[in-house]
């Protein structure tokens, strides 16, 4: 079982990437899904969050008590909800708007940068956000990401959308490179 | 295999079980199945209409049943409370109607996008007057489907309105789900006698007295005053009281056909765990890892839970040392195990109003205080 949290403010898309990852793991990769999703009641900002639960047994209660993998798209979401990821989770923060991360797995992507620069749209970043969460850690393929993308995104959109997606897939392979090389250094010091 | 939300499922399983009338005002957490229904409606030959409040909706869905559509609304707390009013009209007249609520945090506008069960009490006793009251609770969003056709089906057999019962949770959850591939749908009865012989409050021949559709010839008086067969005012005392009674007399005859209650373990079980809505699902949960921890739990989900099941925890009484109730309110349904147990076995509430759901850990811990692994006290 893979708990997945997207949280960040209302309006950064966090119940699509959400809806998209869960329809992906479920329609497309045939698993056991279960996604809820906690926002206040401003239309924009508030403190926004959607959770996904992906197994391959059923699942009985739809909230878990514990998160595998964190994606935050502000340091709001880092502070307030690091503490409930399990021993071995993964924080994935939008580097844009998180400066301060204190979890030890942690990568720094920037979401919204790389939809503002790369895509000319901020509001893609949160399919950025799917496409670096799927090359970092698995959790579903990126042919049924982008199937669900198809069946959900409408279609004057879908192109940014796929494109976000690979941008996000790269900005994934880089962060995890930096990674290594750090890890490297670290080592020969 | 689709990916659908608990809304979603709502809304289709009310298309499928044959509702083509929809009036409604938008309240959150409801939203979508308003949504929805504006989409399908038109595109099945159906109708829907966006009123100006909740007390218009219930009129709209009142009038548009007499007429002989299936018909429903939806909304949350603060809606459900403006529709008591004529949601006692349409038990008086005996009006087939769903109303769904989809509960969040009250009193008054409370938690507009957080889930709650504290209408549990305002579905049994909201409008004034004794009434009888099918009140169904959903805890999945398969359930979201198979409840709303089986309320649908209830109203129209029983010719009264149905309460679905669901929570910011389920309704907002989307879970991977197979939707039947047949389902039973009932329509009322409908009058085979001449114009002239037609009563529409006669249950004499029948258990429940045949609706015929405004407009196709029959013609009777509708009112919320207290009425006799033909529905007219009466202060008779005897034709009062068996026009009172009745309104109870025709559900009492088939409570245990309305009651549909899930259970598990129950035989050996020395606690267990009773619940409803997104509760039953941290029961499930609770109740699943207590037995694997050598805890002799058992499980009840009450999908009806008016009528309440009170053989059913009247008998599970006789065995289980202790049933807890979980609930997203101060204690409501408790009451009613209180009732049905009368201090055989000890009633256990857990509460939770902070907004949030209550956690199968949360009954583990209560579970932990009753009983020991392998049983004995």
């Amino acid at each position: 079982m893979v708990v997945v949290r997207f949280a960040g403010y209302g309006g950064q898309g966090l119940l699509t990437a959400g809806l998209i990852l869960a329809d992906a793991a479920a329609v497309y990769d045939k698993k056991k899904v279960i996604q809820t999703q906690s926002y206040g009641a401003e239309a924009r900002g508030g403190a926004s969050r959607s959770d996904v639960v992906i197994s391959d047994e059923d699942i009985i209660f739809p909230k878990p008590d514990h998160l595998d993998i964190l994606v935050a798209m502000n340091q709001l979401s880092v502070d307030r909800y690091s503490s409930a990821l399990a021993e071995g989770g993964t924080l994935i923060a939008d580097g844009t708007y998180v400066t301060t991360v204190t979890f030890p797995d942690c990568y720094l992507v920037p979401f919204t940068r790389i939809a503002r620069e790369k895509l000319g749209r901020e509001i893609v970043a949160n399919v950025v956000a799917l496409g670096a969460l799927i090359e970092l850690k698995g959790v579903v393929s990126k042919k049924a990401v982008a199937r669900a993308l198809e069946q959900r995104i409408p279609q004057a959109t879908l192109e940014i959308n796929l494109k976000a997606l690979e941008a996000g897939v790269k900005a994934g392979q880089e962060a995890a490179k930096a990674r290594e090389k750090a890890e490297e250094d670290y080592d020969i010091v | 295999m689709v990916l659908m939300q608990g809304n979603e499922a709502l809304a289709r399983g009310a298309l499928d079980a044959g509702v083509r009338f929809f009036a409604g005002y938008p309240i959150t957490p409801s939203t979508e199945i308003a949504e929805i229904m504006s989409v399908e409606l038109p595109k099945v030959g159906g109708k829907f209409l966006q009123m100006e409040d909740e007390m218009g909706s219930l009129a709209a869905v009142i009038g548009a049943s007499l007429a002989g559509a299936k018909a429903m609304t939806a909304t949350s707390g603060p809606g459900f409370s403006l529709m008591q009013e004529n949601l006692g009209y349409a038990y008086m007249t005996e009006v087939p109607c769903l109303v769904v609520d989809v509960m969040r945090g009250g009193p008054s506008t409370g938690l507009p996008t957080n889930p709650s069960q504290g209408d549990v009490m305002q579905a049994r006793w909201g409008c004034h007057g004794d009434h009888p009251v099918i009140a169904l609770a959903a805890s999945s969003v398969v359930d979201c489907y198979n409840l709303t056709v089986r309320a649908v089906n209830l109203a129209e057999r029983f010719r009264m309105p149905v309460i679905l019962l669901s929570d910011a949770v389920v309704g907002h959850m989307r879970e991977d789900v197979t939707l039947p591939e047949k389902i039973e749908v009932v329509d009322r009865e409908k009058p085979h006698v001449p114009y002239e012989w037609y009563y529409p409050y006669d249950d004499s021949t029948t258990a429940v007295a045949p609706l015929a559709p405004f407009g196709t010839g029959f013609r009777f008086h509708v009112t919320g005053l207290t009425h006799d067969r033909a529905g007219f005012a009466t202060t008779v005392p005897a034709e009062v009281d068996r026009a009172i009674r009745n309104l109870k007399r025709k559900m009492d005859r088939f409570r245990h056909e309305i009651i549909q209650v899930e259970h598990a373990h129950l035989a050996d079980a020395e606690v267990v765990v009773a619940a409803y809505g997104i509760c039953a699902r941290a029961a499930e949960a609770a109740t699943v890892e207590a037995r694997r921890r050598g805890y002799r739990v058992g499980f009840i989900n009450l999908k009806t839970i008016w009528p309440f099941c009170f053989k059913l925890v009247q008998r599970v009484a006789e065995t289980a040392k202790a049933i807890i109730v979980p609930e997203l309110n101060l204690g409501q349904l408790v009451r009613e195990f209180e009732r049905a147990v009368c201090d055989r076995a000890q009633v256990v509430p857990i509460n939770r109003v902070d907004g949030e759901t209550i956690t199968p850990r949360q009954i583990l811990d209560v579970i932990g205080e009753l009983a020991r692994p392998g049983g004995g006290a």
